[in-house]
């Protein structure tokens, strides 16, 4: 399944709006994406199992998306998300 | 047709209106933990379409309001579609639970999991049991819990709202406020200030009032008159019409009807309200709060970060002055970096400038940010320090400033101690602004976040007015500036009493600024002076307010003839 490793960019961590638009992001593709920081996973549409992870700025998380058509496009778009600064104004 | 009968509270401001009134319902009692008598199956399809109804509803009201509440509502939907959060609730209706009592457990899960996060999380816990109670009521089939939001205007009755609840009135449709517990410090009065809504707060017994009831709200009298009369409506219609016509007060510097200058400031908590307040009228910035610099952070911003914010802030204040307020963290608001130890009595523990000083460093790059920024722009900045309780910590503070290169540096007189050595106090300070907010939590000793003393929490109390009139004595005799910048400076009669007790600049929110500018207008400084002493002469909060409103109605004074 394709798997990418991230280190988390934004400057408060993984926090309410990061988390949003991270979740909304997989919810818009329709494909199942898993999140997994420290031996912990949690469905990454879920915007309570993403801030439930309590991810730090800095912090390697694992995206892991079900295989197929689009997955390693949303992979990407996903990495993009997590490695942008989403506190830099 | 009822009886007629009145209602008593604080009004806040001066408005007028009467409608139908809508209560608040009672926030859901907790379901109870028995086993489902329906089966997992059925239990399972209500609870899905529970949370898929209550996300849909949310969603419908988020497109109604728009702006920032379109932004909030739309993360609740969010909440109520979680698959982690259904994936629960499901797990533990299989073990028998009701879908009620499912939900209920759930979302208080992730509450708990949220509140043991801090900060910024924790504060998306009450967002959290909002969704909960409407799935719940849902799933009951009872009216939703929270603001009624029905096709017309009424005014709300409520025993206080909370934050929540108050970001998402429609106030196209709530004409008017009216709590029964919460004094003039409450969210609600807050809010109603500086959404200029008509209200009356602490209202013994509004709770009473049938929905649908006609009232008339009269804020200036602190009175709600319940099924009045024909007549009665008539007299308020014709008032309302007649204040209507009435020119409004041009916006431009405060002054008194004598002409002495008063200037009016913006109470400010991010730059991005800077335009607003210009466009209102600010004269300048009285309180500028920097804790959302702070807050949602688990380490302090760099100098960079923070100078970069002060900048954009001061930028927009040329030749004015801004007061900017050095990190205030501690008791109802607390920074995981800088509050270490829990305490038993926030309010009285390490907070202020205690906390700053004992992170010196934090204070110091604070300092040294806005020092930057001053450099670069052409406000005049002012520095000033929270809670200090002492002359040592004015001159410790002062010192450290100073060496910033920050010129003018000066604390908040929040607590008695310092209001009453003020004298001392300002000999080193370079002005003082009294926190009412906290001066009057702390002479009254009751709690401001407490709802069973908020009838304590009123800055029209004496023994506050006495501690303002101390440091406003002191600013006069050392010829330095006294400014309020509390609640107490938003509410137009009290406005022109501490003007009376020697207050030089008044800070608020800034659409208290069109309220307060037009009451200077009325009264000289004489008159001012007056009303101090009428209300320095009160036994007690209401007591005062009612002298000074009999001695400032229309029928009393004539600014006009007492000229001469």
């Amino acid at each position: 399944m394709p798997e990418q490793t991230v280190r988390v960019a934004s400057a408060h961590g993984l926090h309410a709006r990061p988390a949003s638009l991270f979740t909304q992001a997989v919810g818009k593709a329709g494909i199942a994406v898993q999140l997994a920081k420290g031996g912990k996973t949690v469905n990454a549409a879920s915007i309570l199992g993403v801030i439930s992870l309590g991810i730090d700025h800095n912090d390697e998380v694992t995206i892991t998306a079900e295989e197929g058509d689009g997955a390693e496009a949303l992979l990407a778009e996903l990495t993009g998300i997590l490695t942008t600064d989403h506190d830099a104004s | 047709m009822a009886d007629t009968s009145e209602l008593h509270g604080v009004g806040i401001g001066r408005g007028l209106t009467f409608g139908p009134v809508l209560r608040m319902p009672e926030p859901l009692p907790e379901p109870l933990d028995i086993p489902s008598g329906l089966g997992s199956d059925v239990e399972k399809e209500h609870a899905t379409a529970a949370l898929a109804s209550t996300a849909a509803l949310i969603r419908l009201r988020g497109e109604r309001a728009g702006g920032t509440a379109k932004d909030v509502l739309e993360a609740q939907a969010f909440m109520a579609e979680d698959p982690t959060l259904s994936d629960d609730i499901i797990a533990r209706i299989d073990t028998g639970k009701t879908a009620e009592r499912a939900v209920f457990e759930a979302f208080a899960n992730f509450r708990d999991l949220l509140l043991g996060m801090g900060g910024y999380m924790s504060e998306r816990a009450t967002d959290l049991d909002d969704v909960s109670q409407r799935v719940v009521a849902q799933l009951r089939g009872v009216p939703v819990p929270g603001v009624p939001d029905p096709d017309y205007r009424f005014v709300l009755f409520a025993r206080d709202l909370a934050p929540a609840d108050t970001a998402l009135l429609d106030l196209d449709k709530v004409i008017a406020l009216v709590t029964s517990d919460g004094g003039p410090t409450s969210h609600t009065a807050i809010l109603a200030r500086e959404k200029s809504i008509v209200a009356i707060v602490g209202a013994a017994g509004a709770m009473g009032t049938p929905d649908d009831s006609v009232v008339i709200v009269d804020a200036a009298a602190g009175l709600v008159t319940v099924s009045p009369s024909k007549e009665q409506l008539e007299a308020v219609a014709a008032e309302i019409e007649q204040r209507a016509a009435q020119v409004p007060v041009p916006v431009g510097p405060g002054a008194l009807a004598d002409g002495t200058p008063v200037p009016l400031l913006a109470n400010l908590g991010s730059a991005e309200g800077a335009a607003e307040a210009v466009e209102l009228g600010a004269e300048g910035v009285g309180l500028f709060r920097t804790e959302f610099l702070f807050l949602d952070s688990t380490k302090a911003p760099t100098v960079e970060e923070q100078q970069k914010h002060y900048t954009k802030l001061l930028a927009a204040f040329p030749g004015k002055k801004v007061v900017v307020r050095a990190l205030d963290a501690g008791a109802d608001k607390p920074l995981s970096f800088l509050n270490a130890a829990a305490e038993e009595n926030p309010a009285l523990g390490l907070r202020g400038l205690r906390a700053l000083r004992a992170n010196e460093q934090i204070l110091r790059d604070q300092l040294q940010a806005l020092a930057n920024a001053a450099a670069v722009t052409e406000a005049e900045v002012w520095v000033m320090a929270p809670m200090v309780s002492t002359v040592e910590e004015t001159r410790y503070f002062t010192r450290v400033a100073r060496e910033a290169g920050l010129q003018t540096a000066g604390v908040m007189v929040e607590v008695p101690s310092s209001a009453l050595l003020a004298d001392r106090i300002l000999a080193d300070a370079d002005f003082a602004s009294i926190g009412t907010n906290d001066l009057t939590q702390y002479t009254l000793a009751a709690d401001r976040l407490l709802g069973s003393v908020a009838a304590f929490q009123d800055p029209w109390h004496p023994a506050v007015l006495r501690l303002i009139g101390e440091v406003g004595r002191a600013g006069h005799t050392l010829g330095k500036p006294v400014g309020v910048c509390g609640e107490a400076a938003a509410d137009p009669l009290l406005a022109v009493v501490l003007v009376g007790l020697g207050v030089t600049s008044l800070s608020m929110s800034p659409a208290a600024l069109a309220g307060v500018r037009a009451e200077l207008t009325r009264f000289t400084l004489a008159q001012a002076q007056e009303f101090a002493v009428i209300a320095l002469a009160a036994n007690g909060a209401n007591e005062a307010r009612a002298a000074v409103l009999a001695a400032a109605s229309p029928s009393n004074t004539n600014p006009k003839e007492k000229v001469e």
